[in-house]
């Protein structure tokens, strides 16, 4: 009993206790909080999906959808936006849903091709401008990052770039620094990288030309020489321990690199002209979506297209990387499959009337339930209340949790439990009437009907339970949300019936008005037709006979018999103090009616 | 019937001394069920599902606030746009106007977002726009439809399983098709658009007529368990004892689950006009009405008719039926008769009888 309360009790208290110690506020968006968290047709925002497409018609693996949630999400979360969901929706869809209103150049920028390219490196610096940031930088460097930096939204002049085209026809190779012109110097020197802005990313990088870029933790910033390899010409890429040259197996993890033949001629091309360089000219820089996700230095020419990267790498940042790289290695592009505003005004008056329908037809409910049960339909009345509070206690704790976020048709979903949470108490109530019209007494008709109804209960629920699992594993979007909601209610009515509806019925049927079957009780004999218990000395009665001062009077005990059995004797069977006559007493009865009807005869 | 009204009713159809012959009759219920499928069919080929912006892919804007929901206004603005358009043009809710047109450019998009916040004279902001591609809402209900199958086969598994007897969970997975079928019929009549709000209220549907059905056939399993030890009367008839029985709760469930619905249904389509909860709380109340009468009238019958050939049973209704007309030839009761036809409660054998065991006086 004990664990049962606490059982109930605990959400409440994960909830207060969350709320107490990881609030939710401006600064801690994913904090707890008592109200649970709602989705964009309730909260007002912007949806827009996207669909992942390969150009090549390769599939689109799943770590290859979890990398390109990742870039989409730096570039949402560079530009600003805070609190934005981004997920997968089925194999090939993302989802991102921004709060509030999102402009056209967002979508552009959200929706822009992710692709990876290999770069050598010609100079590393600290992350901070080394110039002022006022002094007009201009991004000379068909460059994102430079670009979008600060005022210098302006695109690179034609002149600039015909010079840029210029100092690299006439570098000797591409790790040449006579490439780097006085206008991409500038850019360089502007660049900000601990600035979330310039991490934002973006595609479009010109491959001909050289590029301005930080690495996507901000700890340094690089200007890199036009695109070696290009990404797609990687097979494959693996994390593993780096087998060492005798063919034993080393205890350094690192990532395996796989050329297909185009990619290992460039590759060996490059490694070959960058190995014998000084630092930092040594290395390549790989670049996913314009930031460098690695920037080894070459040790020596791979030849074979299999190169590894080594370095001080754990096992976890071994796959990062790996991943990383299988997924640039995708020719991927996404095309945006629907945008979806709503207004925050449309919203919140769609949450207020869902709200207000909720409250109606819980309303409804309750009247019919006391029409139908009288005072027992209060304890379906408590149940439902225990079991909407469960329901919100946990939608909130899961919006906590696990970023649940409610949405309309969520709320329809649990405005439509209420009916289902309602029929076990129904089930579980019409057993117990079942055994007391079989003239048990209410206890044992509470064991016996209890024992029965659960059977039924567990047997349909486990059918609901079940639609709601293979429904959420297999399906997207709002019907995922809907059978969420089916699953809660479902787990959270079974609690309710066992742990809070059955032990207070067994409460009550040890309380008088219910046990002795109060007419206002929803369990009178009069109402439910109770079997007459044999009592001895030719009595019968109900479970409550003695008790309850006589409504049997006016009442009279109706005889059991069938649909065509034989007329009714018009004799009373029930004598004047209420006690129901012996036969013999009866017989008497008869015949003096008998009699009297007789004599009224013989006088008219 | 007339004393305790509601209740002594109830309590007539549990000891048998009411009983309607629901099994019995069920070449009507067939018949009719059959009769409403055939309309919904022929309903759903000639008239077809109004199928929403999410399956034909498009622009929608919603205005909301506005003082004038005149559709003239949203027309006019449209051609003056993009002209060549034919917009679909709903009044949602009191004061909100929704606008639906084949797909736009985003500059186009802009332009009569702005137009239109200015026909109606409100703030751009309360003018929300909508672009879904138009493989967008068949992506989500194919796999929607996927896995509903799964699920409906799975279900299909359990109930085997459950009641032992397969027969039983084809009689439920057909009567629950049935009901999703009538339900489709009646919404593609009425013409609401099909949103995936519509297809969410049809799961919904689905999983109520399935939770209902195994509600009512839990029933039926406790009243045949030991169909075979006993010779007073057929599988039909103790089913249709078990129909009788649930008859109470299953009106008081369908009404609790319909009330609900019928608050959303109110709120939703008077107050709110078009929009997720309409779409959802026409296509639930349909579908639980549809789906609590089929629970009685279709599946306990079919299950009947199917368990009938099981052999077992074929033989014990065989059994019951010759001593009940070697009983009749020897003249005994009509009561008794009707008693066993019935299934009385009280004639469960092991039970306490109460006096009505006892031999009656004869007149």
């Amino acid at each position: 009993m004990l664990l049962t309360i606490l059982t109930i009790l605990l959400p409440f208290g994960a909830l207060l206790a969350g709320w107490q110690l990881d609030g939710k506020s401006s600064e801690n968006p994913d904090g707890a909080s008592l109200a649970p968290g709602l989705a964009l047709d309730l909260q007002g925002g912007t949806q827009i999906i996207l669909e992942a497409v390969t150009s090549d018609g390769s599939e689109v693996t799943p770590e290859a959808m979890e990398e390109a949630i990742g870039v989409i999400r730096q570039r949402v979360d560079a530009n600003g936006v805070t609190e934005a969901e981004i997920a997968s929706q089925g194999e090939t869809q993302i989802v991102v849903e921004i709060p509030g209103e999102v402009d056209d150049e967002t979508v552009a920028l959200i929706s822009q091709a992710a692709q990876m390219k290999f770069r050598p490196v010609l100079t590393i610096g600290s992350p901070l401008p080394t110039v002022q940031p006022s002094a007009s930088p201009s991004g000379d460097a068909a460059d994102d990052a430079a670009a979008d930096s600060d005022a210098a939204a302006d695109e690179p002049t034609k002149k600039e770039i015909a010079e840029q085209e210029k100092a690299i026809e006439s570098a000797t190779d591409p790790s040449d620094l006579a490439q780097i012109t006085p206008s991409v110097q500038e850019a360089y020197d502007a660049l900000d990288c601990t600035d979330p802005k310039s991490r934002e990313g973006g595609g479009g990088d010109n491959p001909n030309l050289l590029l301005v870029t930080c690495d996507q933790a901000g700890s340094a910033k690089y200007i890199l020489g036009p695109v070696e390899v290009d990404g797609t010409d990687l097979t494959s890429a693996t994390s593993g321990l780096i087998p060492t040259s005798s063919g034993g197996v080393s205890n350094t993890w690192g990532v395996s690199l796989d050329f297909n033949s185009e990619g290992t001629t460039k590759f060996r091309e490059t490694t070959e002209r960058l190995t014998p360089l000084e630092p930092p000219r040594n290395q390549f820089a790989i670049v996913l979506d314009g930031l460098i996700v690695s920037a080894p230095s070459s040790n020596q020419p791979i030849t074979n297209g299999q190169a590894s990267i080594s370095g001080s790498f754990t096992r976890d940042t071994a796959a990062t990387l790996a991943n990383q790289l299988s997924f640039g290695s995708l020719p991927l592009t996404f095309e945006v499959q629907g945008e979806n505003t709503i207004s925050a005004t449309l919203g919140s008056e769609q949450l207020q009337r869902g709200l207000f329908a909720g409250l109606i037809g819980l309303a409804l409910v309750v009247v019919y339930s006391m029409f139908q049960y009288r005072t027992l339909g209060l304890l379906t009345v408590m149940s439902l209340i225990v079991a909407g509070a469960m329901t919100y206690v946990v939608i909130a704790l899961l919006s906590w949790g696990m970023g649940y976020r409610l949405s309309l048709p969520g709320i329809a979903g649990l405005i439509v439990a209420i009916g289902f949470t309602a029929d076990s108490f129904i089930v579980y109530f019409e057993r117990i009437r079942d055994e007391l019209r079989d003239g048990r007494t209410l206890r044992l008709a509470v064991q016996r009907g209890w024992l029965r109804a659960r059977r039924t209960i567990y047997a349909a629920k486990a059918v609901n339970l079940l639609s709601a699992v293979i429904l959420y594993f297999m399906t997207v979007g709002g019907v995922r949300g809907f059978a969420f909601t089916l699953g809660l209610t479902t787990i959270i009515d079974v609690m309710v019936v066992i742990w809070f509806t059955h032990p207070v019925m067994e409460l009550l049927a040890k309380v008088p008005f219910f046990r002795d079957g109060h007419k206002w009780s929803g369990l009178s004999p009069d109402r439910l037709d109770v079997a007459p218990r044999y009592r001895g000395a030719g009595r019968f009665s109900g479970p409550k006979d003695e008790v309850v001062d006589a409504p049997v009077a006016d009442a009279p005990d109706r005889e059991r018999e069938l649909v065509s059995a034989q007329s009714v004797s018009s004799a009373p069977r029930i004598a004047e103090d209420g006690r129901r006559m012996t036969i013999a007493e009866r017989r008497a009865a008869e015949r003096k009616a008998a009699a009297d009807a007789a004599q009224n005869e013989e006088k008219h | 019937m007339a004393r305790g009204g509601f209740a002594q009713w109830g309590n007539d159809l549990y000891t048998g001394r009411r009983s309607y012959p629901i099994v019995q009759k069920r070449r009507i219920w067939f018949s009719i069920v059959g009769l409403f499928s055939a309309a919904s069919i022929l309903v759903l080929v000639f008239q077809g599902l109004n199928l929403g912006i999410d399956f034909r892919g498009g622009s929608e804007f919603t205005v909301s606030g506005v003082s004038n929901t005149d559709e003239d206004i949203a027309l006019d603005t449209v051609a003056e746009v993009a002209p060549g358009q034919e917009p679909h043009v709903a009044q949602v809710g009191g004061d909100g106007v929704r606008v639906q047109v084949s797909e736009l450019d985003n500059e186009q998009t802009n332009e009569l977002q702005a137009a239109l916040g200015q026909a109606y004279g409100v703030e751009p902001s309360e003018v929300t726009s909508n672009f879904i591609g138009p493989t967008w809402g068949q992506s989500v209900s194919m796999r929607a439809l996927w896995g509903t199958v799964t699920f409906i086969v799975a279900a299909a598994l359990f109930m085997a399983v459950y009641f032992r007897a397969w027969r039983m969970s084809v009689a439920a997975i057909v009567a629950m098709l049935a009901d999703v079928l009538v339900s489709a019929g009646v919404y593609a009549l009425i013409g609401w658009e099909v949103t995936p709000s519509t297809i969410i209220g049809f799961l919904t549907i689905l999983g109520f007529s399935l939770y209902d059905k195994m509600v009512v056939f839990d029933k039926v399993r406790e009243n045949t368990v030991a169909l075979t030890e006993q010779t007073r009367s057929t599988y039909a008839e103790r089913a249709n004892l078990a129909v009788n029985q649930t008859l109470v709760r299953s009106i008081n469930t369908s009404v609790v689950a319909l009330l609900p619905v019928a608050g959303i249904l109110f709120v939703g389509g008077f107050l709110l006009g078009a929009g997720t909860l309409k779409d959802i709380s026409l296509s639930l109340f349909v579908g639980i009405a549809v789906g609590a009468t089929s629970s009685i009238f279709l599946a306990t019958p079919l299950d009947v008719a199917l368990r009938e050939g099981e052999p077992k049973i074929a033989a014990h209704t065989k059994k019951v039926m010759d001593l009940r007309a070697g009983l009749a030839a020897e003249g005994v009761e009509e009561s008794v008769l009707a008693a066993a036809a019935s299934g009385s409660a009280q004639l469960v054998p092991g039970h306490h009888q109460g006096h009505t065991a006892q031999p009656k006086r004869r007149r």
